[in-house]
């Protein structure tokens, strides 16, 4: 074990931290610090074509599709840098931390070349169309039809809480193709393009007054027999290769944000005192902890020789998904009496400031991708081997 | 930067791991319990002649093997998830350490040898004392495995000291203590000559020795959590096993989510000492606070699991509960860790 650095990884560290710091300072300057997913898309859209013209984009990808061939130290320690200079929320993060990889891992040469440039320079940006109204957690239920026709899927069905499908051109969904089979059979996923006739989205409006979220209605939408990835049928494994994604690299980008959140939770507490009350105080401790040890343990899941195991990886969501949603109260608990009121806007708006709108956003983070419940589920049975939950048999 | 552990350091986890699963019982432990001394001799003897374990912190000079903080945690670990009834902490990580790192050549030839191979005990002591006449004077009441002691390292008006346990003026007297595993002495020290070593900054053993007791917690909350899954995995009650029990799978899910980001603590903070890193100090507090808590939890989770007879005295679930409070308690509770983390967290990012 070794956690200090080599000179090659403190001459890469130099030059990211000089980059960022030259563009988020300059020009870029109005997205530094953002925290918002769905906060001045056009800028980030051009901030993510920026990304990939230096060749900052998608660093742990092979150089030949736009990365850098970097190694795990390299990709942490951008990570840091791209947080401590004040990053935005990656608008693309769908499409260069978990479809990118899973194009790398399951894609045919062509879909290779066709699929991964665009996402290494910020031209296409992707969702994703796991769950549906009748499967949250439980993507066994999936309902979405695929059937092929004259060389093109035609596809029926509805998605929902699709994240930033308004501002993406191409969906990634996982859909029934093999009539009348259960679970996580007949299952294929498909690569579709968003704009189209045969597409409709719908923003939902959220406990934040924001649509990051959207339904996404398919309705004889088409894509060509060949944009799948892998085998007809065999999606389920596509799709849980992806979540494994989900869990990996993709977990650090995810840690900017959450250190610019807690950065923000601490300027507050300076800002109105409240950073000597000994309770806050402790909090705030326990706050730092959590994000340190989440950073370790997201390392710990890359390394995959470090013994990270099972254990690291299973218990990753339960565990930042806590984490944010106890920040969340806590900001509430530093911003007092001032947490209920947001600085009037000319339109009347319902926009709350950063701190109010994470303690509601969080509410979603214990949800989406596997309820607390569910992860807790999982941990028990693949982690610890307990007993399997009785399966209901209800035929719908 | 490389988080696996280095093929060394994986031989001396897989030598441990075998070596206490042999050599340590719970009849072994309840039998150092009882004998008054509270030290697993056989255990003590074995881990010194057979696995020179006890020359860790011990330069090559001296006889020692010189190990880093990730060698210790891993140990500690091991000896932690078997309760291994031993003065490890006190006389390997945190004396031995103090005077491999701070004393001076003689000091070094006269205790290093005999503490590396486990013929003197050492133990500490950070409060209770003050200089007077160039000698030590004053008490402390919680002093580990003082009782079995050869020499104190001794704390006083900012400068470490050494004092042979049979110096003239120096009264140990055993305690009744919670843990009995990891019994406590109250130490006396009337006008005692004692010698300074001379280029120890306390500050510098601190962050190890913090590390050692979040390793140590870190095992027993492990093996807390392993005993109590075998346990709900064979009682039955109601007709079924007691772990096909959402409310007790869910209980049992939390503890390996706490226990997983307590593994994470220790690794980061002995890897960051080793390192020399910045954050050694930050990482330290945060793994003594947050494994003691953890630790704390699943002992307490692994009495309620096992339902009654896990408050008995025949079963070892008060064993482990004991010894995590007893974590909990020695050098700094959580609350205090986590106040000196509020001290060293910084301001937030500026563009200048």
């Amino acid at each position: 074990m070794r956690l200090s650095y080599t000179d090659s990884e403190r001459a890469f560290r130099t030059e990211a931290a000089d980059w960022l710091r030259s563009e988020l300072c300059g020009e870029f300057a109005d997205v530094r610090g953002l925290t918002s997913r769905v906060g001045a898309p056009e800028r980030r859209l051009e901030w993510e074509k920026r990304l990939g013209e230096a060749r900052w984009s998608v660093i742990g990808w092979p150089a030949e599709y736009g990365g850098r061939d970097a190694t795990m130290a390299e990709r942490v320690i951008f990570a840091e840098e791209y947080a401590g200079a004040g990053g935005p929320p990656r608008i693309n993060h769908v499409g260069v931390e978990l479809l990118g990889p899973t194009v790398i891992a399951y894609g045919t040469a062509a879909q290779k070349a066709r699929f991964l440039p665009p996402i290494a320079t910020g031209g296409s940006i992707w969702c994703q169309g796991y769950s549906e109204p009748g499967a949250g957690s439980d993507l066994g239920a999936v309902r979405t039809r695929a059937q092929l026709d004259n060389g093109e899927w035609i596809i029926d069905g509805q998605k929902v809480w699709t994240s930033l499908a308004q501002f993406s051109g191409w969906a990634f969904i996982l859909a029934r193709s093999e009539p009348g089979s259960v679970g996580r059979n007949g299952l294929t996923f498909l690569l579709v393009p968003l704009d189209q006739a045969g597409v409709s989205i719908r923003p939902i409006r959220q406990i934040t007054g924001d649509a990051e979220f959207n339904e996404l209605f398919l309705d004889g939408a088409r894509t060509d027999q060949g944009d799948i990835l892998g085998a007809p049928g065999e999606g389920w494994d596509v799709a849980m290769a992806l979540l494994g994604f989900e869990r990996g690299v993709s977990t650090l980008g995810q840690q900017m944000a959450f250190r610019n959140e807690l950065d923000a939770v601490i300027a507050a507490a300076r800002a109105n005192g409240s950073a000597q009350d000994p309770l806050i105080r402790q909090r705030l401790a326990q706050a730092e902890i959590g994000l340190r040890l989440m950073r370790f343990g997201a390392l710990r899941m890359l390394d995959q020789e470090g013994g990270a195991g099972t254990g690291a990886a299973i218990t990753y969501k339960i565990q930042w998904a806590s984490w944010r949603r106890s920040l969340g109260e806590l900001a509430m608990d530093v911003l007092g009496q001032a947490g209920q009121v947001a600085p009037a806007l000319p339109d009347g708006d319902y926009a709350m400031p950063i701190l109010t709108d994470l303690f509601l956003n969080a509410r979603a983070d214990t949800i989406y991708g596997g309820t607390n419940q569910i992860q807790r589920n999982l941990i028990a049975e693949r982690g610890l081997g307990l007993p399997r939950e009785l399966r209901g048999d209800l035929k719908g | 930067m490389r988080l696996a552990f280095s093929d060394d350091q994986v031989a001396v986890r897989d030598a441990v791991q075998a070596f206490l699963a042999e050599a340590v019982s719970s009849e072994s432990t309840r039998t150092a319990m009882a004998d008054g001394s509270g030290v697993d001799w056989p255990l003590w003897r074995a881990m010194a002649r057979d696995l020179g374990l006890t020359g860790l912190a011990v330069p090559e000079a001296f006889g020692g093997s010189e190990l880093g903080a990730v060698e210790t945690a891993i140990i500690s670990e091991t000896l932690g998830a078997h309760l291994g009834a031993v003065p490890w902490l006190a006389s390997t990580v945190i004396a031995t350490k103090a005077i491999s790192l701070g004393g001076s050549d003689t000091q070094g030839a006269e205790w290093l040898p005999r503490l590396a191979e486990g013929s003197a005990i050492a133990t500490f002591a950070t409060e209770g004392f003050e200089i007077r006449n160039g000698r030590l004077t004053g008490s402390t009441p919680f002093v580990p495995h003082g009782n079995v002691a050869d020499l104190i390292v001794a704390c006083a008006d900012d400068q470490t000291f050494l004092v042979p346990t049979d110096a003239v003026g120096c009264t140990i007297t055993a305690q009744t203590t919670l843990d009995q595993t990891r019994p406590l002495a109250l130490v006396t020290l009337s006008d005692v000559e004692a010698a300074p070593l001379p280029a120890l900054d306390w500050c510098d053993i601190e962050p190890l020795a913090w590390t050692a007791i979040a390793a140590d917690s870190l095992g027993g909350a492990q093996a807390c959590l392993d005993r109590t899954v075998a346990h709900v995995k064979e009682r039955i009650q109601f007709g079924r096993t007691i772990g096909s029990f959402q409310a007790v799978k869910h209980r049992l899910a939390d503890m390996l989510v706490a226990i997983e980001q307590a593994r994470s603590a220790v690794y980061w903070a002995a890897g960051e000492i080793d390192a020399g890193g910045p954050d050694a100090r930050l990482a330290s507090h945060a793994a003594k606070s947050f494994a003691c808590d953890t630790y704390a939890d699943c002992a307490g989770h692994a009495i309620q699991l096992h339902g009654g007879i896990g408050f008995t005295w025949e079963h070892d679930a008060h064993l482990f509960f004991k010894r995590a409070r007893g974590n909990m308690s020695l050098m700094g509770a959580p609350v205090w860790h986590r106040e000196q983390i509020a001290r060293l967290m910084p301001l937030e990012v500026a563009c200048d």
